[in-house]
């Protein structure tokens, strides 16, 4: 291993620039003459718009424009996956307004938009802005949106249901349940979250009279996906008329993925007003307009034999989609989440209906894990149910149903196929780590303490690398889902990498640099990767779903195979020798057996400077572009230990202990992969204790505010016990299978398990998320002094 | 924010003029609570009269048998003082626990008591130490100041100047934290000052107030086992998203036993 190589732990080059405050986040960028958008909202959840009277606004002092929604007719905003319910009807796709039409549905549903010269301008003329409502009855559970005589929102969704969609054989589960030894039972709320990344979003639109080019700046994750969702669909605009540009972006976790109507509002005003635009949402906007995460309802149940064999599972989920189609929003509770289903375990059959719900609360799409963190959880917690009703250790009932180590490449009855995966060395890591064997003595030095201390076990598995595209099509998917990369060499022997993946906190610069500093032999300063100008990089599908490394990261090894073998021409050709005998190893082409060599940089300026070249053949430059189209998702699993003390005079849950051992397969960078690992963590840790987004009845999001929605922060979380263990994946060129989202899937279940562990021998059952003080205390109370609760 | 006259107060005089002038001016402390209000447009005042530059504001002196802390002291300066650590060790210890560093390195104890939140942790140490608010224009007994919630007994053309905390004989301070905000859900101050037991209880109600049943088995006997029998009325308690007035009244009671326990 070298030191800049393949598993070395190199700082991260982009730090530098983001701990001193160089980095150039959208709202950094202030383009010449440059105007301001803010957003009139609407105030109530579901309410119709009788009037909307922007004269007075128009004539406020700084104002350049105002549009609502009859002034702007342009496409909607488009949802990226077709889902088909059960009987074969495609899903309920009503309208996604950029700016309201007759109606708003959630609370923060954009009515208006005012341009002028200052912000607080903009913000003094929205207040003139005269809106007349007809406030309607609102429904904010998915559940509720479902019954009957409930308030409805669009009349293209009857009874509010997008689909009804399942997967599975319901007939061999019926018969697996009718012969099963037990059937364990659990009712579970996934509750909803607020991905809150640091830098709230922000938009530039731009429009060049000259050149008839469009720039958009956007805080986003994939900056071609919106060029494509917003050019081809909401504004009709050609793809080479319009620059999409995500500079450096502070954070995403999902919520930065989407097309948001700000996006295309900038952008299409930028002529009108013939000045750039800027939008910056302030954090209270941020809460009621980012895509919001996760809100499940889950009946499951679990069959096993008398032996703790699991038989079957059955899950009945009801997902809250809120009030539209985000991009993504439909693929999550469905082809992210019930293909999951057989977690890490020979569960031979397994069922799951999902019933997704239109609400008037903010849309929901992918947030980090998106969909899996939603299975791992409902697997986890009713195998961990299962463990205390037949009264068999935890980790003993797993091990019993892990899928075996030699069974790869396993299929699951929900169809994907797992390429690798150890589960029993991850677990015995985590045990290991977490002396589990000492728990005992712990929880009965904790009770002397007056404290009830548990454990908690979760193994995970996900299926990331998103994703190959013919699959993904044949499941409804209306995007490719391949990845690029360009490794422009420079005549010096210096390299560029443009990689169509985005780095939004990940590290893409180093890591991805570490790939070409491997295999080129050159040290990391001689490298730069570049992401995030859609004028510049080639047509990329950006990050999600821990896919930058498994996809964007083979096709840079595609790409360097490409510039390896025209290198070798070229030194063949230096070196008067046959291309067959030509090996590149530490940045020298040699010729086999012999010590005659020219290092990479003189190939490449001889491929510049095509004196002495084989021009006949072969073309100058070294300039190598590769697609890479995933053959399979991959499968990164682990297992997760919490330990947690809960004082029962308060209910109040401190988490004392956490264990992860994870296999991501091959690891570039290790000290990048433990960030990523922490920060899931302390996400995964936040949905279970302490993050929910909790909506009145009539639609007002209560927590809107960070004095109310509550971050996990350090003084929250122990210091992590964290290790690996590789299998490699078997079908892309890296072995690798992505760390980003693995610490927010398998973290919730874990510490939720604790919980359970610790109030069992109070006779309590399970307990929802978030774990708050006051649900402990009631819990408490209603065991130990029926009266008081 | 809508837009205002900032200036910046050479002296309380003048400050005070300054507000008795123009009913929409506002006095400016450490600006934890007003600028958020400000930057909500929850508020429109007229002008901002900055107490900042006050140098007679500032500062943290021993007394006599009393702790002086000036209006304009930061939390940071309360958590840290050598001189309450020594006097008031719980006071110090409340300070330290308001919000985060953020909000400890701006706020101040006039803002605290003058906006007189009903989660506010600073609104206990008065009520339960018996202290004095001391104003430009008169003195006044903690007991006569907090009025109700976000209210007090000051004019509106009143600037807090110093508060005067009586050194207790024993004093302990607990708060259970909203886990968000981290204000109190409920915190407790209980102190013997002079051989008179005071309890106060803020976060549970609508404003900080004295438990005096606990006051009254205290008196009796100084222990944490005194009160545990006594159970706070859930009556007119606050319920919100992170705690019900059940859980609240139930919290007073448990943070009571841990401010006794502190208090040694
Ligand atoms: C995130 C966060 C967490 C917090 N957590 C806690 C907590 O845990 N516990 C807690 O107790 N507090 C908490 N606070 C409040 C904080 O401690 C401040 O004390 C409080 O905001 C007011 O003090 P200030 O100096 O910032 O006053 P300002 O915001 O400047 O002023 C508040 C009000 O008081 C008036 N005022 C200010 N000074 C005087 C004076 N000398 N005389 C008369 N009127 C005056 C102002 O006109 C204004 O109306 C929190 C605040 C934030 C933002």
């Amino acid at each position: 291993m070298s030191a800049t190589g393949i598993g070395a732990p190199v700082r991260r080059k982009e730090d530098s620039r983001f701990l001193t405050g160089r980095g150039t986040y959208t709202d950094d960028i202030n383009r010449p003459g440059q105007v301001h958008a803010f957003l009139l909202r609407s105030p109530h959840a579901h309410a119709e718009l009788r009037r909307v009277d922007t004269t007075s606004a128009k004539a406020a002092p700084g104002v350049l424009a105002v549009f609502a929604g009859a002034d702007m007719q342009v496409g909607g905003l488009p949802c990226g996956w077709l889902i088909h319910s059960k009987d074969g009807n495609p899903m309920a796709e009503p309208p996604h307004p950029v700016l309201a039409q007759g109606k708003v549905r959630h609370v923060g549903d954009p009515i208006a938009v005012v341009i002028a010269e200052t912000r607080a301008q903009a913000k003094d003329a929205a207040e003139l802005i005269v809106v007349d409502y007809q406030p309607l009855p609102a429904v904010v559970a998915g559940e509720d949106a479902l019954k009957p005589g409930a308030p409805q929102l669009h009349e293209q969704a009857k009874g509010n249901l997008c689909y009804d969609w399942h997967l599975g054989d319901k007939q061999a589960v019926d018969a697996a349940f009718a012969k099963a030894a037990h059937v364990t039972r659990l009712d579970i709320v996934n509750n909803r979250l607020v991905a809150n990344p640091m830098e709230p979003r922000a938009a530039i639109g731009e429009y060049d009279r000259a050149s008839g080019e469009y720039t958009l700046y956007t805080t986003s994750q994939n900056p071609h996906v919106i060029r494509l969702l917003m050019g081809a669909f909401v504004l009709q605009l050609p793809e080479h008329k319009l620059r999409v540009v995500a500079p450096d972006v502070g954070g995403g976790f999902g919520s930065k993925i989407y097309h948001y109507a700000e996006e295309a509002i900038v952008t299409w005003a930028a002529p009108h007003v013939g000045r750039p635009i800027k939008w910056t949402a302030e954090r209270g906007e941020s809460f009621a307009s980012d895509a919001q995460g996760r809100d499940h309802v889950t009946h499951a149940e679990l069959a096993l034999d008398k032996d703790g064999k699991f038989l079957a599972l059955r899950v009945a989920t009801i997902a809250n989609l809120g009030a539209y189609l985000s991009t993504f929003s439909t693929a999550i509770p469905t082809y992210l989440y019930g293909t999951l289903l057989a977690g890490t375990y020979t569960t031979p059959a397994v069922y799951v209906e999902v019933k997704s719900a239109f609400t008037n609360t903010v849309p929901v799409d992918a947030y980090r894990g998106a969909g899996r963190p939603e299975a791992c959880y409902v697997i986890e917690r009713i195998v961990d149910t299962a463990a205390r009703e037949l009264k068999i250790d935890p980790a003993e009932l797993r091990r019993r149903n892990f899928i075996p180590k030699d069974a790869y490449p396993y299929q699951t009855p929900v169809a994907l196929t797992y390429d690798s995966g150890d589960y029993f060395t991850t677990l015995d890591m985590a045990m290991k780590a977490a002396d589990y064997a000492g728990f005992a003595q712990r929880r009965e030095a904790a009770a002397k303490r007056g404290k009830l201390r548990g454990i908690g076990i979760a193994t995970y598995i996900e299926a990331c690398g998103i994703a190959p595209s013919a699959v993904a099509g044949a499941l409804g998917a209306r995007a490719g889902l391949y990845e690029t990369a360009e490794l422009r060499v420079h005549p010096t022997g210096s390299v560029t990498v443009f990689t169509g993946t985005h780095s939004h906190g990940q590290g893409h610069e180093t890591t991805f640099a570490q790939l070409v500093s491997d295999r080129l032999g050159l040290p990391l300063e001689m490298i730069d990767v570049v992401h995030g100008d859609t004028n510049k990089i080639p047509f990329g599908m950006g990050t999600y779903g821990s896919r930058s490394l498994p996809v964007g990261g083979s096709a840079l090894v595609k790409a360097m195979d490409k510039v390896v073998n025209k290198g070798k021409k070229i030194a063949a050709h230096l070196l008067e020798a046959a291309e067959a005998d030509i090996e590149f190893k530490d940045g020298k082409f040699s010729v086999a057996g012999t010590d005659r060599n020219v290092a990479f940089g003189q190939v490449a300026f001889a491929a510049y400077v095509p004196h002495n070249y084989p021009i006949e053949e072969l073309e100058p430059g070294l300039d190598e572009t590769a697609f890479y189209d995933p053959k399979n998702f991959t499968y990164p699993a682990g297992c997760h230990i919490a330990e947690i003390e809960i004082d029962r005079d308060t209910g109040d849950v401190a988490v004392v202990r956490f264990t992860a051992a994870d296999d991501f397969g091959r690891i570039i960078n290790p000290m990048i992969v433990e960030g990523q690992v922490h920060g899931g963590l302390a996400q995964g840790i936040g949905q279970a204790l302490y993050e929910n987004a909790v909506y009145s009845d009539d639609g007002q999001l209560v927590t809107g505010s960070f004095m109310d929605y509550c971050m996990p922060r350090a003084d929250n979380l122990p210091s992590f016990d964290v290790a690996t263990h590789a299998t490699l994946c078997t079908h892309n060129p890296l072995g690798v299978k992505g760390c980003g989202e693995a610490g927010a899937i398998g973290a919730p279940a874990a510490i939720m398990n604790a919980v359970a562990d610790a109030l069992a021998p109070l006779g309590i059952g399970s307990l929802d998320m978030p774990a708050t003080p006051e649900r402990i205390w009631r819990a408490i109370a209603a065991k130990t002094m029926p009266q008081a609760a | 924010m809508y837009n205002f006259e900032y200036r910046q107060a050479q002296s309380v005089a003048d400050a005070a003029k300054a507000v008795g002038a123009d009913e929409e001016a506002k006095l400016l402390a450490g600006g934890m609570t007003l600028i958020p209000t400000l930057k909500q447009r929850l508020a429109k005042p007229s002008d901002l009269i900055d107490l900042g530059g006050i140098a007679e504001l500032k500062g943290i002196k021993r007394e006599g048998n009393a702790v002086v802390i000036g209006a304009m002291t930061r939390h940071v300066e309360v958590a840290t003082s050598d001189v309450v650590k020594g006097a008031i060790p719980a006071l110090s210890h409340l300070a330290e626990g308001i919000g985060d560093p953020q909000v400890r390195n701006r706020g101040t104890i006039g803002g605290s008591i003058a906006n007189n939140d009903p989660a506010a942790d600073y609104p206990a140490a008065v009520l339960g130490l018996n202290a004095t608010v001391i104003t430009n224009k008169r003195r006044i007994a903690a007991d006569d100041f907090f009025k109700a919630m976000f209210e007090t007994a000051l004019a509106a053309d009143e600037i807090v100047t110093a508060v005067s905390f009586p050194v207790p004989e024993k004093a302990g301070y607990a708060k259970f934290p909203n886990p968000a905000s981290r204000y109190a859900v409920v915190g407790v101050l209980v102190a013997r000052t002079g051989g008179a037991v005071r309890v106060a209880v803020t976060g549970a109600g609508p404003v900080v107030f004295r438990q005096k049943e606990m006051e009254a088995a205290l008196g009796k006997s100084w222990s944490a086992d005194a009160i545990a029998g006594v159970k706070q009325s859930a009556g007119g308690l606050n319920s919100d998203i992170h705690a019900s007035a059940e859980y609240r009244a139930h919290l007073v009671t448990v943070m009571a036993k841990r401010a006794v326990a502190a208090a040694g």
